[in-house]
C-alpha cells in the first residue's frame, strides 16, 4: 500500500496525478476463507481489518451484493456522539468515539472527523430534567456533557429561533463537545484500503443466497460466485439482517424499515454543531461542503424498499425550520433513505446465534454510523475469539428471552412505535 | 407513497393508516412462553409477502389485515377484520 501524504500527493501534482492506483484489489473469491464477513458497510471492513490487524488472521474475506459503502454507510446523516444514558450504550459508543479521534491516523486516509460539538435541545422543564439526568449518566462514566442555558445555546447556535413565540421554545440544551461528524465515504474507503493491505479480500458483486450447513453448523456460504467455505461466518448487512438471517432459519428481533434524510443546496457556514431534539426528532448538522444536512422519523411500517415517503421529509423539514427559521431559504439538493434494523429495545445486537459458527451484527436502528469502528472492533474480537468482548457481551441476541432488554427510551417491544 | 384499499372506505392515500404488527406477532393470551416470546420479540420480517395488521386510524378507523410486499409495497389481499385480530 501507498501511504497517503501531503508531500506525496504534491509529488503526485507535479507528475500530473498519473501516480494514483487502486486503493484495494478486486480479488477472485477463495474456495475457503477461515472467517467470512458478510456485508461490505463499514461496520463488515472495520471488522475485517480489526481482524487482520488486532487478532493477526489471514484467511479473511468481505463479501459484498453491491459494492462497498453503498447501502447504508453511504445513507446516514454522519453522526457521531455517545451521549446515551443507559451505561452499556454510552460505555459502548465511548470506545468508539475515543477510535474515531485517531482514526484518520489509524487508516492513513482522512475520514474527516470533525468534533464540533454534538448538542441535545430541552423544549421543556421535563426535557431539561431528562438532559440533566442523562448527562449526569455520562459523566459518572468519564464521558463530557454539559448542560446549556437559553444563553449559550443562543450564543452556540445564533440562528435557532429563541423567542418565546417559537412553535418549539428552547429552554436549553445538553452539548457533548467532543461528538460531531465525520464523512461517511471515506470511513468505508479507509477500512477497505487499510483492511486489502492486510490481505483481507473484499470481494464485491457477490450476494449470499444461503448458508452450507454440516450437522446443524455453518461451514460456508452460497453466493452468486459460487460456493465459498468458512470457519466462521458473520453476518454485518443491518437492514437486511432479517433476510440473511433467515437463511439460516433465524427469526430475530427486527423489523427493517425505511429512514430517509436530505441535504440542501451549499451555503456559507450557518450551523456550527450538530443540533438534536430528542422531543422532535430532528437533527440538524451542516456538512464541510456547505450542505444543510437534515433526518428525522424512520418511516414507521416495515420496508426493504430504499425509498421512502415524501411526507415524512416534509414532517423533518418542517421541524428543522421551526427551530431555524432561517433554513426555509434554502433549496433542498436531495433526499435519501435507507432501510434500517430497527430492533425490539433500540439497541444493537453484536454476538453469537444459536447456529453454530454463524454470528451476528445487526440491529443498529438508526444510530449504527456512529458505532463503525467499535462494533469493527468488538465484532472482530467475537469472532476470532468465538466469545463476546466485554463492550459487546450486554448486547447479546438472547437478552430479549432474558429479560435484559436495554431499552434506552423505555418503551418496550415496538419497532415502529420509537 | 401509495393507497391502500380500505374494505369499507375503498381506495385511500396510505397517509390515513397507521401500522400495527404482523400477524404472526399478536400474542395469544393462552400461549406458553416460549410462544409468546416469540410472538413478542422476533419477526419473520421477509423481504417479500408478509400479513400486516393495519388501521384506517385517519378514516373509518376499522381495523384491517394486508398482504403486502416490502419491497414493491404491492398489496395482494386485504381482509376487514375482527376483534379476533386486536392486540
Amino acid at each position: 500500500m501507498n501511504r497517503y501524504s501531503a508531500l506525496g500527493l504534491l509529488r503526485g501534482a507535479l507528475g500530473g496525478h498519473k501516480h494514483w492506483q487502486p486503493a484495494w484489489r478486486d480479488p477472485e473469491p477463495k474456495a475457503h476463507y477461515d472467517i467470512i464477513v458478510i456485508g461490505g458497510g463499514g461496520h463488515g471492513l472495520a471488522t475485517a481489518y480489526y481482524l487482520a490487524k488486532v487478532h493477526g488472521l489471514r484467511k479473511i474475506a468481505v463479501l459484498e451484493k453491491g459494492w462497498i459503502g453503498g447501502g447504508n454507510t453511504g445513507r446516514n446523516t454522519t453522526l457521531v456522539r455517545s451521549n446515551y444514558r443507559l451505561a452499556p450504550l454510552h460505555d459502548f459508543f465511548e470506545f468508539g468515539l475515543k477510535m474515531w479521534e485517531h482514526l484518520s491516523d489509524e487508516l492513513n486516509y482522512n475520514v474527516m472527523f470533525s468534533p464540533r460539538g454534538a448538542m441535545v435541545l430541552g423544549h421543556s422543564d421535563a426535557d431539561m430534567i431528562r438532559l440533566a439526568e442523562r448527562g449526569d449518566a455520562m459523566r459518572c462514566d468519564g464521558i463530557d456533557a454539559e448542560l446549556l442555558t437559553r444563553d449559550q445555546v443562543a450564543r452556540a447556535e445564533p440562528l435557532l429561533d429563541m423567542s418565546r413565540s417559537a412553535r418549539f421554545p428552547i429552554e436549553g440544551a445538553m452539548v457533548q463537545p467532543r461528538g460531531g461528524t465525520a464523512r461517511h465515504d471515506a470511513v468505508a474507503w479507509g477500512y477497505a484500503r487499510a483492511a486489502d493491505a492486510l490481505g483481507v479480500d473484499i470481494i464485491q458483486k457477490c450476494e449470499v443466497t444461503g448458508f452450507v450447513r454440516d450437522n446443524g453448523a455453518v461451514v460456508g456460504v452460497e453466493t452468486t460466485r459460487g460456493r465459498i467455505g468458512a470457519g466462521r461466518v458473520g453476518i454485518c448487512v443491518a437492514g437486511h439482517s432479517g433476510h440473511v438471517a433467515a437463511m439460516a432459519g433465524l427469526r430475530l428481533p427486527i423489523e427493517s424499515q425505511t429512514l430517509q434524510a436530505l441535504v440542501t443546496e451549499g451555503v456559507k457556514p450557518m450551523v456550527n454543531g450538530v443540533v438534536m431534539s430528542n422531543s422532535l426528532h430532528c437533527y440538524i448538522s451542516q456538512s464541510d461542503k456547505g450542505g444543510i444536512v437534515m433526518g428525522g422519523d424512520p418511516d414507521n411500517w416495515p420496508s426493504y424498499a430504499q425509498r421512502g415517503q415524501p411526507t415524512i421529509v416534509q414532517g423533518a423539514i418542517a421541524q428543522a425550520i421551526a427551530l431555524m427559521p432561517a433554513l426555509s431559504r434554502l433549496r433542498m439538493l436531495r433526499t435519501w433513505s435507507g432501510v434500517t434494523d430497527m430492533s425490539f429495545d433500540g439497541s444493537p445486537i453484536i454476538g453469537e446465534t444459536p447456529v453454530r459458527n454463524l454470528f451476528l451484527n445487526g440491529g443498529w436502528c438508526y444510530g449504527g454510523f456512529k458505532a463503525t469502528p467499535a462494533s469493527g472492533w468488538t465484532y472482530a474480537h467475537t469472532l476470532a475469539t468465538g466469545a463476546p468482548h466485554p463492550l459487546n457481551a450486554p448486547f447479546a441476541l438472547d437478552r430479549f428471552e432474558r429479560g435484559a432488554t436495554i431499552d434506552e427510551p423505555g418503551v418496550g417491544p415496538l419497532p415502529n412505535h420509537r | 407513497m401509495y393507497q391502500i384499499p380500505c374494505p369499507h372506505c375503498g381506495p385511500r392515500a396510505q397517509l390515513e393508516f397507521t401500522y400495527e404488527r404482523t400477524v404472526d406477532s399478536v400474542v395469544d393470551p393462552a400461549a406458553a412462553p416460549d410462544e409468546a416470546m416469540r410472538a413478542l420479540f422476533t419477526r419473520a420480517n421477509p423481504r417479500g409477502l408478509d400479513e400486516e395488521i393495519w388501521r384506517h386510524t385517519f378514516g373509518c378507523r376499522a381495523w384491517m389485515v394486508l398482504t403486502r410486499h416490502r419491497v414493491t409495497h404491492e398489496i395482494t389481499q386485504v381482509r376487514a377484520t375482527g376483534p379476533e385480530a386486536l392486540p
